[in-house]
């Protein structure tokens, strides 16, 4: 509540103080083309402090974040979201689809020069799935039965059952250096705190609470980067970031809505000088019904909320027009979005229809009644601003078919332990923030309902149940993309939940970071950021300590 | 005396050991552990995985047990490693076989506070003294209503609402102050001197923010206490005996008046290591309040406790200390006349 209060009351603030002065930055006049130059450093603003550098034992989105510039994956995805290589220069997939040959790229080194080898990434595999590893993310590397380095270049995995989310598991794992940890505990040592990786950048220095820079590692595995220094500021107020980067104190951000959609458009002088990017993400937001309880094991009442619940208008005022009605719980754009799906149109006369079907009549004060008690429910939803204001929305057009909604704001750790874990809820809003590979028994198949699995709505379909395992063994493709469109199309009739958008990540950079893709490829601008650079021109004085 | 002392510093220990497992108690009514937040809601944690981390850090064993685990390391002064932050000792650097030395989380985020925190008690001091004591001599005059408008206004600004606006207006506008953080870019280059003037300006909002609340209520509360004194007969006696004012008004007044102060200090002991989230968030300054904030959210028991121990331990000294005070500055607490 608190939070919220804050939050809302300093975007504000902030904003009326903006709109209506005029600072006095000197106007740079930026060409069209600059040539790419080596060097320079970029600063941006991040949330949280990582809480270490070992992406497989950290479970933050800070950590990952900076690991990625340190660690390299045997693949990656390419700016189309195709597989690529990154460590592995080709992969073989053998004849019944349950071995997988990664041939790894020729003299590649580590940031202190060592080979690094076949070896490192048994190393790795091994040090994943070793039951005395702190790590969350293990159980889809238990999958593999056997795993070998018979060379230095050559890596064999065999699964037990052929696994189609095979690869996409290889282009998450970073791998580490064994000549580095073979005698460390992984859960406890210094390396997470001063790690040997062999990308782009290699860490220079870490002020604790403070910020982290890195610089480049010059025996890249992948080729050098533009831009010699990230430095990342941790600054956990996003008003006070705002601030840092109209001061031109850091050179990017990300932004809400309203700083996208009001702040920059009524500030030529900031437009000038800071560009703006907006991508789509890999998550949507959802309305998420309890399957196992009345009124919402109705497939038809499920149907009638979905066509109850104006989805633009919530795009409109939740996110300012900044993102998408979706069909399907896939990216749209990507091959495994079925595009022949459309969502449930907002058509509250054909809402009122089903719940009449379904046994609601309308009483004397306008609200549905079956069986002499009211339709009335509660959205329960954790302390997201755009998720409550989403909740309210959906809670007015509701209302206005006669059905009473209550919300409730929860704090995110009792939020799952009382209420999702245990069952106890009937709705909620939350969102899912998805892998690019489709597989996604976790979440849809009815074996996944037990207390702390994904499946917590409760939905069961025999044939969607058939569809996702078919789907985790088939590796062809365009067979794959069949199963899945199938699948979305059950899962928009059968509505276990109502897809409510799509949003953009926002993002504002200072427009002397040059090479920035935009229109942003499908895998976002940030995929190529190693091809940024900043022309000298444009570098901030280096020795900017006053 | 020091027979008293002794007891009163002997009692601490079954009142700290009281207070910690009361805490550890409480901690443990909030639904959710460390597993509920760190990939909680990742399709690719599957909930095996989470149920094995809970056992490598004890969280399946009865809550009794678990008490007991940490009371036998705190009783070796081990304040444990913390969940969230990768084992990162709760209290105090250690060193690993080669040397590397990981710094402790309080050992971090204590001594900023404590910088700011004293500034702020030395300002809202000196200041609210002034403040009071002149707004208690010049009673409704201008003086005094200025005064308790200026702690009323004081009083009633969101903090947060000033911080953003003096950073917008001394940040950004005019470019007087750094607007966050502790350091300028590359201050590792300067010299001693610079690196701690550039400290200093970063502090400057921060601990003006920090006063804004405490300089209204300690300003009043002079004001008060002193128009309370004046009207006594003592200081009449005192008058009518022809002591110039100024010797009434600072001697014999204003002694008087501090004292219920001295109480103030001493509860204010533990608050020195509290720090406020909000200002410390707006401000990105990793002090103590934002470490604790996100020990609760994310469940990082180890941290939780470390810092309510230590806080509870810090409020009993300040207890103690507070009652030695008064004993000190009262000759009639000192000779028993009064409890």
């Amino acid at each position: 509540m608190l939070n919220k209060f804050l939050s809302t009351a300093s975007l504000i603030s902030v904003f009326l103080l903006i709109s209506c002065s005029n600072d006095s930055y000197e106007a740079i006049h930026y060409k069209d083309n600059y040539l790419v130059e080596d060097g320079g450093e970029i600063v941006n603003a991040m949330i949280g402090e990582p809480s270490n550098l070992v992406a497989m034992i950290a479970g933050d989105s800070a950590s990952s974040a900076i690991a990625a510039n340190i660690f390299n994956t045997l693949l990656k995805y390419d700016e189309n979201l195709n597989l690529a290589p990154e460590l592995a220069e080709q992969w073989f997939i053998s004849e019944d689809q349950k071995t997988i040959t990664f041939k790894l790229k020729n003299d590649i080194l580590w940031a202190d020069g060592k080979p690094l080898t076949s070896q490192d990434i048994l190393f790795t595999w091994k040090l994943v799935t070793d039951p005395n590893t702190r790590t969350p993310y293990a159980s889809d590397y238990l999958l593999v039965k056997e795993a070998s380095a018979p060379d230095a270049r050559t890596f064999i995995v065999t699964y037990e059952q052929t696994y189609a989310p095979a690869l996409d598991t290889w282009a998450s794992l970073q791998i580490l250096p064994q000549h580095v940890l073979k005698d460390e505990d992984i859960n406890n040592t210094f390396f997470s705190r001063k790690p040997t990786g062999s990308g782009y950048y290699q860490l220079d220095q870490w002020i604790n609470g403070q910020q982290l820079t890195l610089k480049r590692n010059r025996n890249s595995t992948q080729g050098q980067a533009n831009i010699d220094k990230l430095t990342s500021r941790i600054i956990p107020d996003t008003s006070s970031q705002f601030l840092e980067l109209i001061a031109d104190n850091i050179d990017f951000m990300n932004i809400n809505p309203i700083q996208y959609q009001r702040v920059f458009p009524s500030r030529e002088d900031l437009k000038q000088r800071i560009g703006l990017y907006k991508e789509l993400g890999n998550g949507y937001t959802y309305l998420g019904f309890n399957l196992k309880k009345a009124p919402f094991d109705d497939i038809r009442v499920r149907q009638a909320m979905n066509y109850a619940i104006d989805k633009n208008e919530i795009i409109k005022g939740v996110l300012l027009g900044l993102g998408e009605p979706i069909a399907s719980p896939y990216k749209p754009g990507t091959r495994w979005n079925n595009s022949k799906l459309s969502p449930y149109p907002y058509n509250p006369t054909k809402a009122l229809a089903l719940l009449q079907e379904a046994g609601y009549e309308k009483n004397a004060d306008g609200i549905l009644v079956k069986d002499g008690k009211p339709f009335e429910f509660e959205i329960l939803t954790n302390q997201n601003k755009q998720r409550e204001m989403t909740a309210v929305l959906v809670q007015r057009r509701l209302k206005e078919i006669g059905i009473d909604v209550k919300i409730r704001v929860i704090e995110w750790a009792s939020f799952i332990n009382r209420f999702i874990k245990t069952g106890e809820f009937k709705a909620v809003v939350l969102g899912w923030s998805l892998s690019l590979d489709p597989d996604q028994y976790n979440i849809w198949h009815s074996s996944q309902q037990g207390p702390g699995q994904f499946n917590f709505v409760g939905y069961e379909n025999p044939r969607v149940d058939e569809l996702l395992e078919v789907g985790r063994r088939e590796l062809d493709t365009s067979k794959r993309e069949k199963i899945y469109h199938e699948f979305s199309k059950l899962m928009l009739e059968d509505s276990p939940i109502v897809y409510l958008y799509a949003g953009y990540g926002l993002s504002a950079i200072n427009k002397r970071v040059q090479g920035i893709k935009k229109p942003a490829p499908p895998a976002g601008i940030y995929q190529n950021s190693f091809e940024w650079y900043i022309p000298k021109a444009l570098r901030r004085n280096e020795i900017a300590a006053q | 005396m020091l027979k008293y002392l002794i007891k009163r510093i002997l009692w601490m220990i079954p009142m700290l050991i009281g207070i910690s497992l009361i805490s550890f108690l409480i901690m443990q009514l909030a639904p959710g552990d460390i597993t509920s937040n760190e990939a909680a809601f990742n399709p690719k944690a599957s909930e095996e995985s989470r149920q094995k981390l809970r056992e490598l850090y004890n969280l399946d064993k009865p809550v009794i047990v678990q008490y007991g685990l940490w009371l036998k390391r705190i009783s070796q002064l081990d304040f444990g490693n913390s969940f969230a932050s990768h084992q990162r000792p709760v209290l105090w650097q250690t060193e690993d076989k080669n040397g590397n030395i990981t710094k402790g989380l309080i050992q971090e985020a204590l001594p900023i506070t404590l910088l700011i925190n004293l500034l702020g008690i030395f300002i809202i001091f000196s200041i609210s003294i002034v403040l009071g004591t002149l707004a208690s001599v010049r009673q409704n005059t201008w003086v005094d209503r200025s005064v308790t408008l200026f702690v009323f206004v004081g009083f009633a600004i969101p903090g947060f609402w000033l911080a953003l606006l003096l950073m917008y207006w001394t940040g950004v506008v005019n470019q007087w102050l750094p607007i966050s953080g502790l350091h300028s870019p590359g201050y590792l280059n300067l010299s001693e001197f610079d690196q701690t003037l550039d400290l200093l300006k970063h502090l400057i909002l921060p601990v003006l923010i920090s006063c804004l609340s405490g300089l209204a209520g300690i300003s009043l509360y002079v004001r008060n206490g002193m128009l309370e004194v004046l009207n006594q007969d003592f200081i009449t006696t005192a008058r009518a005996k022809g002591i110039n004012e100024k010797k009434v008004v600072f001697v014999h007044a204003l002694k008087n008046a501090i004292l219920p102060l001295i109480t103030i200090v001493g509860l204010s002991i533990p608050g020195l290591i509290g720090g406020s989230v909000i200002a410390e968030s707006i401000f990105a300054i990793p002090g103590m309040g934002k470490l604790f904030y996100d020990a609760v959210l994310m469940r990082d028991f180890p941290v939780i406790m470390g810092i309510l121990t230590i806080g509870s331990f810090l409020t009993l000294i300040g207890n103690l200390l507070a009652d030695l005070g008064y004993a000190w500055a009262d000759p009639r607490v000192r000779k028993g006349l009064v409890k």
